[in-house]
């Protein structure tokens, strides 16, 4: 069970590779997909491996990806509405 | 596993005008990853938003203020201290903070920056330096390093840049720090600092504008610029301002330079009238329409 999880807006990214690069923990990669833009999202490539530290979130110039912390049974913990 | 099943939500989210979105900002462009910091430390700090003010002065910087959902003033070129110097002092107990480029706050309006950090204006100023004029299209601005290619400096600029944080630390500034778009963490803490301190508090945010600046110089696109801070910075907290000149490629001395105690404005103001201080009445609350938000 991973200690936390991404969130994405694919619409909103703009493929600029900072999630990828600044993930402490190598956990995202740019997808072959495009999204409306013609960008690539990231996707997660080692969601074992997700803190949920946020970084990405801290890095994104676009708002399109943050991440969050999951409680041992999976709910998300922190960050919600 | 959906967003919406876990309920979640981005924190920043509710600090920007949604229907804004997506920003104009180009892929990379380090305004942007700078709003983060800047909403985390207003979240952390707790900062009451109805008594929060943002101005901007214009280019891709100045966007921040239409971006963000916050009282709002988006002023016009150069002029944004002068607006929040009216607005401090009209509403002593707004949080003012001017957020604006290197071109808005330090070349066409360089002369306020002077005045207000002389002064000691209780306002937080956040200036995203990326060395250029990107809205208008690459041109050298007075912070565009010596030597550098831009749109108006084909053969390099002739002219010396100015070093932001040197000059409001000689100018009088309670607060002075630097950092780039690469110090996410830091960037929140010292904000956070900042928005605590009362006086003239100036944060300087270096900040790749791929399009223009790292485009005519050959330095790569966003990552690498953001890669190119992690390798050339060193922090060094404390350090004179004058040994902090920013060169075209060696090292970025960032940190909190300066944390001093002076009396602002306001306060000496108070002082020295004595009974015949008074606030303007609380004005009554008036519906003002979201204005023009077309750039000149
Ligand atoms: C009085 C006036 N002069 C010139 C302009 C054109 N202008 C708009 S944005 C800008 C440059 C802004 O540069 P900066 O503040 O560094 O912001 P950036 O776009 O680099 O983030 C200029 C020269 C203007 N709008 N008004
Ligand atoms: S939340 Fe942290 S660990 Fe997870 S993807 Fe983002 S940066 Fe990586
Ligand atoms: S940092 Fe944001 S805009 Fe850049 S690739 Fe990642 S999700 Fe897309
Ligand atoms: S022109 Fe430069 S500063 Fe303006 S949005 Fe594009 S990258 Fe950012
Ligand atoms: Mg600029």
């Amino acid at each position: 069970m991973p200690k936390g999880t991404v969130a994405i807006t694919a619409e909103r990214c703009k493929g600029c590779g900072f999630c990828v690069e600044f993930c402490p923990t190598h956990v995202l990669e740019l997808s072959s997909a495009f999204n409306a833009k013609g960008y690539h999202p990231p996707h997660m490539i080692a969601p074992e491996k997700c803190s949920g530290c946020n970084l990405c979130g801290m890095y994104c110039p676009d708002f399109a990806i943050f991440g969050f912390r999951l409680a041992a049974n999976g709910e998300s913990k922190g960050a919600t509405k | 596993m959906s967003t919406t099943d876990l309920h979640v939500h981005n924190p920043v989210e509710e600090l920007l005008r949604q229907d804004r979105i997506p920003t104009i900002w180009c892929p990379g462009c380090g305004i942007g990853t700078s709003v983060n910091s800047f909403a985390h430390a207003l979240l952390k700090q707790n900062i009451d938003l109805d008594k929060t003010a943002i101005v901007s002065g214009i280019g891709c910087s100045g966007r921040v203020s239409g971006y963000m959902n916050l009282d709002s003033f988006h002023t016009t070129h150069g002029r944004a201290i002068p607006f929040a110097t009216g607005l401090k002092l009209a509403r002593p107990e707004l949080n003012v903070i001017v957020y604006s480029g290197d071109g808005d706050l330090a070349s066409i309006g360089g002369n306020h920056l002077i005045h207000a950090a002389r002064r000691n204006m209780d306002i937080l100023v956040v200036c995203i330096n990326n060395m250029i004029y990107a809205m208008t299209g690459g041109q050298a601005a007075a912070t565009t390093p010596g030597s550098s290619l831009s749109t108006t400096t084909p053969y390099g600029a002739f002219e010396p840049e100015l070093n932001l944080v040197q000059l409001v630390d000689a100018a009088g500034a309670c607060f002075v720090a630097r950092w780039t778009a690469y110090h996410v963490v830091q960037l929140e803490r010292t904000l956070e600092k900042a928005l605590r301190k009362k006086g003239f508090r100036f944060i300087e945010v270096l900040s790749p504008c791929p399009t223009y600046f790292q485009r005519k110089n050959n330095m790569g696109d966003a990552l690498q610029a953001m890669l190119d801070y992690k390798k050339r910075s060193k922090i060094q907290h404390g350090c004179p301002t004058w040994e902090t000149a920013l060169t075209p490629s060696g090292p970025i001395i960032v940190g909190e330079f300066v944390d001093r105690e002076r009396e602002d404005y306001l306060t000496r103001m108070r002082k020295q009238l004595g009974p015949h201080y008074s606030e303007f009445p609380a004005q009554q609350e008036e519906h003002v329409s979201e204005g023009c938000s077309r750039e000149c």
